[in-house]
């Protein structure tokens, strides 16, 4: 086993799966990863994390600009696809290698893509679909009141809808108390946001007061960079509701500040 | 087209800053939705239909030339005269040579986006020609003198209050009771009738040109088509050369997509069939007939990567739902189709340097995309037009060059690791405190409007190695 193993027990069996942090949970939240690989771990998979991963190339490709995205769809091929499962705690990142990786390959490169798109999940996608994680023990139902929102690459790209609901239900005892229009975009976009400040700004405060509308104690969702704009408003407006990623509200913890939150 | 400058951020701006208007948008975001979907679940056939007319159009479209000189033959074989304009000043010469050797004074005109387009109104009446809108939404947009801010609801802008004074001011009619919405409807159509009547030269649109017998068809839903149509001695039906469909049953499949995605209507009010002059006793109908085809770029972009927004049957749908131009609205846009739909279609009428910024009006979210009933991929031809537009090096030098760096640094793991571990540290040690930042330098378009969230302690990678490291040391 090379050091890119992250492995404590017996290897009988188990799903190798290969982690892909997502370069807003490596520089912005690893508690995400952390998280992550403990559901992994918990649904008796083997996670390895590959070292040489950086990011998935989505803000060059959004921008349009493909040939600097190309080499780093290869890059990302070339670490995971030795993998049975790769596992993805964003829905925009999993989209991506599922999705646009195909798009702007060819050749050789691009059967590569479609072999690694048909391995790829999204964490929860991958949780509750594929590895059927059970609760350690049995969850009484909670009282923390959370709302979700359904972040639109991991909504159209990956069909994430059910998958955290019913995950939240069966680790959590959680019942998510939805949010209106929670299928409409937050307003993020990648560079959109920082590009048309604007435009997104009105649009994460109609997803903040939708939001906060539900009454809810934690938002959470699928996708950092979605729930980084959202934590953001909520903070600049003053407003306390908790932002967390779905895979620390899944693995329990709630320990780690959320987003946005100093110690 | 008329040629454009790319204003779009200032225009969101200002309607951002409209909150009257902002309101009723909101409303319109919120209602125009529902009804569609009410409209598309209560009709199970709705997928195979949409996969049936986008084989239909993509067809029509691969076979162009063929089935658009079927259409001349019939058409011409039915007594029309037809006519093809290369661009917009082509198409309004054509039209007024029509008005002219008629000695029209008069024109009424049914809704046609095609017209909007070329600037035919202020052309005509540039010639000293008077042009009535009779589609009450583009009338009160001509009373105005406003442009549409949607394609299918062009005055979608405006509240009842607003319309209510612009009629009190336009129409000198006395004092009246306009309290009710249906009183607004009324008089305008009492307006309107007069212009009906006396006008010598009638000018429509048409949603579908049918190459099997020559016909158009136009869906409406007040009726003032078939009064353009048939009242005035003289019709010219102006519309582009991509509405060709080989037969009239795709003409009538299509309309049901349309009409269901467009205002939740399982069929619109007035679903009209044009086929030509009135014939030998005949006791109505114009008694002389034109159709003026645009081309205006379809052409190339028949020939280029966007081909697919040639399919767009012009319904809305996207518009209704792009959470950008129902924050903004239609005229932030600056052009005569908005939303998704005309943030593709714009650039390549005009130029990508001309609207460049229109492809970036665009989160990706998909939603365009998955309510189309031609089922193009906006989302895909958006990112392609930001390609070109990187390619052509249009976008700001700083994002071009940061994201090029930014792409360098993700291609060397170690110096990008080493680098993000350092800065992350920074950002950890100046934002613990107080959890975020209101300002950072190169991230003003994000902290304009929000936060920056601090981050957690040290990257991922760092803190997993050095967890790696710990465990073999055991
Ligand atoms: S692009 Fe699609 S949704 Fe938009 S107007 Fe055209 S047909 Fe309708």
């Amino acid at each position: 086993m090379n050091e890119q193993y992250h492995d404590h027990s017996h290897p009988a069996q188990r799903m190798r799966v290969s982690l892909f942090v997502t370069c807003l949970a490596d520089l912005f939240r690893p508690s995400v990863a952390f998280a992550s690989i403990k559901l992994l771990e918990q649904a008796d998979c083997e996670v390895t994390v590959p070292l040489q991963q950086t990011c998935c190339g989505q803000p060059a490709y959004s921008s349009g600009d493909y040939d600097a995205t190309v080499p780093l769809a290869q890059q990302v091929i070339g670490l995971l696809e030795a993998a049975d499962y790769v596992v993805v705690p964003s829905g925009s990142c999993a989209g991506m290698i599922c999705h646009h990786y195909p798009k702007i390959l060819q050749g050789e490169w691009r059967d590569r893509a479609l072999k690694l798109a048909a391995k790829t999940f999204e964490l929860t996608a991958f949780l509750n679909d594929i590895a059927h994680i059970e609760p350690q023990h049995k969850k009484p139902s909670s009282t923390l009141s959370v709302t979700y929102h359904d972040s639109c690459a991991g909504l159209r790209e990956m069909h994430i809808k059910e998958q955290p609901r019913q995950l939240l239900r069966q680790l959590c005892g959680i019942e998510v108390n939805e949010l209106e229009k929670s299928e409409v975009c937050c307003g993020f976009g990648g560079t959109f946001c920082a590009k048309m400040p604007e435009i997104s700004g009105k649009m994460v405060n109609d997803k903040l007061d939708n939001a906060l509308a539900t009454g809810a104690k934690v938002l959470t969702g699928g996708d950092l960079g979605c729930l980084l704009n959202i934590a953001g408003r909520a903070q600049r407006q003053g407003e306390e509701i908790e932002v967390r990623h779905i895979a620390e509200l899944l693995s329990g913890d709630l320990d780690t500040p959320p987003i946005g939150e100093g110690p | 087209m008329e040629q454009r400058r790319d204003t779009f951020i200032d225009n969101a701006s200002a309607a951002l800053k409209n909150l009257k208007q902002a309101e009723r948008r909101d409303i319109i975001a919120s209602f125009a939705p529902q009804i569609r979907a009410a409209a598309i679940d209560s009709f199970e056939g709705f997928g195979d239909l949409r996969s049936h007319v986008k084989k239909i159009r993509q067809h029509s479209l691969d076979n162009l030339d063929y089935y658009l000189s079927q259409f001349e033959k019939e058409a011409v074989h039915n007594g029309n005269q037809v006519h093809f304009a290369r661009d917009g000043e082509e198409l309004n010469s054509v039209v007024l040579d029509i008005c002219q050797q008629h000695d029209a004074r008069r024109v009424a005109k049914g809704k046609s986006i095609v017209t909007e387009e070329t600037g035919l109104n202020s052309f005509l009446q540039s010639a000293g020609l008077s042009v009535m809108e009779t589609d009450v939404g583009e009338y009160i947009v001509q009373q105005a003198g406003e442009k549409p801010s949607h394609i299918v609801t062009p005055v979608l802008h405006k509240s009842a209050d607003e319309i209510r004074e612009l009629f009190q001011e336009k129409h000198d009619l006395g004092p009246r009771d306009l309290h009710n919405t249906s009183d607004l409807v009324v008089e305008a159509c009492n307006v309107l009738r007069e212009h009906f009547l006396q006008a010598e030269v009638g000018i429509i649109g048409a949603n579908a040109l049918i190459a099997e017998n020559g016909y158009c068809m136009l869906v409406t839903n007040e009726g003032n088509g078939d009064l353009c149509a048939n009242l005035p001695k003289v019709l010219i039906v102006c519309t582009t050369i991509d509405r060709v469909l080989p037969r009239a049953e795709d003409a009538t499949a299509m309309s049901r997509l349309l009409a269901r995605s467009a205002t939740g209507q399982p069929q619109s009010c007035y679903t009209s069939f044009y086929s030509g002059p009135r014939r030998e006793g005949e006791l109505d109908g114009p008694l002389e007939t034109h159709f003026v085809l645009l081309d205006n770029e379809r052409s190339n972009t028949l020939a280029s990567n966007y081909r697919e927004i040639l399919e767009c049957i012009r319904c809305g749908a996207c518009l209704n739902h792009c959470p950008i131009y129902t924050s903004v609205g239609g005229h932030a846009y600056d052009s005569v189709y908005p939303g998704p739909m005309g943030s593709v279609l714009t650039p390549l009428l005009t130029s990508l340097e001309q609207s460049h910024l229109l492809p970036n009006a665009c989160t990706s979210c998909g939603l365009c995309e998955e309510v189309c009933p031609a089922d193009i991929p906006l989302p895909d031809l958006l990112r392609d037009l930001r390609h070109d537009e990187s390619t052509k090096k249009l976008s700001a030098p700083r994002w071009r060059y940061g994201l090029k760096l930014h792409s360098w640094l993700a291609r060397h793991p170690s110096t990008y690791q080493a680098l993000t571990a350092i800065s992350i540290g920074i950002l950890y040690r100046l934002g613990r405190k107080r959890g975020g930042f209101s300002k950072l330098p190169f991230g003003s378009g994000w902290t304009s409007q929000r936060e920056f969230p601090a981050p957690q302690e040290g990257t991922f990678m760092k803190l997993y190695k050095a967890e790696i490291k710990q465990n073999n040391g055991r």
